[in-house]
């Protein structure tokens, strides 16, 4: 499957999984479905019958609230049946709400809690680094979880260490959790402030697909850690969802959910 | 106990190429020996504790076993949740290493002062939490810990208790070890104050023919409720002792499980800090006696329970 097919089955499911379960965040997942699906489809390297296959390339969803993303991308991926999405957030099932790897093959690592993707995922690559191991670590973070300062500790930490096997990728959709970005704490601005902690940063437009590829799939040129600081839509794909704070929370339930279902299937 | 964790570790390390030990920038003094003889299994993350607890999980889950190591509370309340989500939720093999329980830097202040650690800590579901009482229990506690799967956390004191083990004594992480025999009274102990129950046992053995059973309870998860259970039937009492908080420390997770399992000590005391912070300074030694905690309070508060069973 390409990655343009993938990464409308993310929306279309976790459009279904949210509001079926009644949970939220589906603007932080269709922002970032994209960046989720090129990753899947064309730049990671796994193996769905051997989920933790020692060479296998890394993968964190540190802004684990939006987990119905990387379940429907590990389904349609093929590490567990796509019907068991419908389980997700409802009684008894394994598939909640922030991103869990306890019985989901295929999740790396568990989140939920903001900042503790990248100082994990340097650890990774600081080991793959010692072990002169050629797989790289993805860590996707949120514009807004930029405001933990364990990052900053691990920006740190791995610019020092040159990490060149670690890639961080910021959804960059400017809103976060009350209010824009920009309102709450700034962040611009933002790529010197990667490229003053001696990461090589690449700027792309967080839904062109071979922008994406591009960025993602090429090693690191400096031999410094990877930024790509991915700029992105909330809510990407519905037009009703585009660019609010609301449908960080909202759940799309009848009228709503058909709207957006369409708008999802004509795009 | 550092030196003879330090010493114990840097043994192991040239057996098993896959421990780490990572500094958030502390033991001026210590560690040169392991950083110069396992250049590559030493690192030091900065003065960044969550970001070393996050390293230490990413290295355990691709087959380290990699021992975090500050002091106080720094790496273990400053990155606590690291601690929670990251290692132990991931059943990482990721060793928290504190040194300074207690009052040991107590003359630091409030900020140095480790007495709530051991509450917190042994309430995180999987973890571990192995409190040494002298040097040879941090020998071999530091040896258990790594043949120990999952998250473990070793407070290690600036006091320690003199040599009391015997030939054949068995480390075990979960097990109590006698210290010493007797019946009128159970003292159980966690950590370096070990040493005050030793020296009350000797007054109250000379001075008063009253002969205590010593726990040191080590390990404060699991707890040995085996040998508590036979400190409870057969000794005039138990007192719990720790340099730490009465809540949730040692003496509340004697309570507990005795309690559950309804046998009920004698007399039962908690010997530990009550009320605000212990904001007096310091030596250590200074602390445990304005708050309480040394060899006269104990032996105080044994004849307080003797009098009460004759």
């Amino acid at each position: 499957m390409d990655s343009i097919e993938l990464a409308r089955r993310i929306r279309k499911h976790a459009l279904r999984m949210t509001s079926q379960g009644g949970s939220s965040h589906i603007g932080a997942v269709l922002s970032m479905a994209d960046i989720v699906a090129v990753l899947y489809a064309h730049v990671l390297d796994y193996k769905t019958d051997e989920p933790r296959w020692a060479n296998r390339d890394r993968f964190i969803l540190s802004k684990g609230h939006a987990g119905a993303g990387i379940y429907a991308a590990l389904a349609e991926s093929g590490f567990f049946p796509v019907e068991k999405l419908d389980t997700h957030y409802r009684d008894g099932s394994l598939l909640s709400g922030h991103v869990s790897h306890k019985g989901i093959p295929g999740v790396e690592f568990s989140t939920g809690s903001l900042g503790h993707g990248l100082p994990v995922g340097a650890g990774m690559a600081f080991g793959a680094k010692l072990d002169e191991r050629a797989h790289r670590v993805y860590v996707l973070l949120s514009d807004g979880e930029c405001d933990e300062g364990s990052n900053w500790e691990a920006i740190l930490f791995a610019a020092h260490h040159q990490l060149g096997n670690l890639v961080a990728v910021v959804d960059y959709n400017k809103i976060q959790s009350l209010a824009p970005v920009a309102d709450t704490i700034a962040l611009e601005p933002f790529v010197d402030k990667w490229r003053a902690f001696n990461w090589e940063v690449r700027e792309v437009d967080g839904h062109d697909h071979a922008q994406l590829r591009a960025v993602l799939d090429a090693p690191s040129e400096s031999g410094k850690p990877v930024c790509v600081l991915a700029h992105t839509t909330k809510g990407k794909g519905v037009s009703f969802m585009e660019n609010t704070v609301l449908w960080h929370y909202r759940t799309a339930k009848g009228d709503e959910y058909d709207r957006a279902l369409a708008e999802l299937e004509r795009s | 106990m550092r030196n003879a964790f330090i010493a114990e570790l840097i043994e192991l390390a040239a057996q098993d190429p896959r421990i780490l030990l990572i500094t958030a920038d502390l033991g001026f003094g210590v560690f040169e020996s392991f950083a110069k003889s396992h250049p590559k299994q030493f690192l030091n993350a900065g003065v960044a504790e969550q970001n070393m607890t996050g390293l230490a999980t990413g290295l355990a889950l691709d087959g380290r076993i990699v021992f975090t190591y500050s002091i106080a509370n720094f790496p273990s309340l400053r990155c606590l949740e690291q601690i929670r989500n990251d290692a132990a939720y991931h059943d990482a093999n990721v060793k928290v290493v504190s040194i300074g329980s207690g009052f040991s830097y107590g003359a630091l202040g409030v900020s140095h002062h480790a007495t709530e650690d051991l509450a917190i800590l042994r309430s995180l579901p999987t973890l571990t939490v192995v409190s040494p009482g002298d040097e040879w229990e941090v020998r071999q506690a530091t040896r258990a810990l790594i043949a120990h799967p999952g998250t473990c956390y070793l407070r290690l004191d600036k006091s320690k208790a003199p040599p009391s083990h015997k030939p054949g004594d068995v480390f075990e992480i979960g097990k109590a070890r006698l210290v010493r025999a007797g019946t009128d009274l159970t003292i159980a102990t966690c950590g370096g104050i070990l040493e005050v129950a030793l020296q009350a046992a000797d007054t109250l053995a000379k001075e008063h023919g009253i002969h205590c059973r010593i726990l040191s309870v080590h390990t404060a998860k699991p707890l040995d409720v085996d040998a508590l259970r036979a400190a409870a039937r057969e000794t005039g009492g138990i007192l719990a002792l720790e340099e730490h908080t009465v809540n949730g420390g040692l003496g509340g997770a004697i309570a507990e499980s005795l309690l559950e399992l309804g046998e009920i000590p004698k007399r039962f005391v908690r010997m530990g800090l009550r009320g605000g912070f212990a904001s007096a300074v310091g030596s250590q030694e200074y602390l445990r006696k304005v708050y309480g905690l040394d060899a006269p309070a104990v032996v105080a508060q044994a004849l307080d329970i003797a009098r009460h069973n004759v």
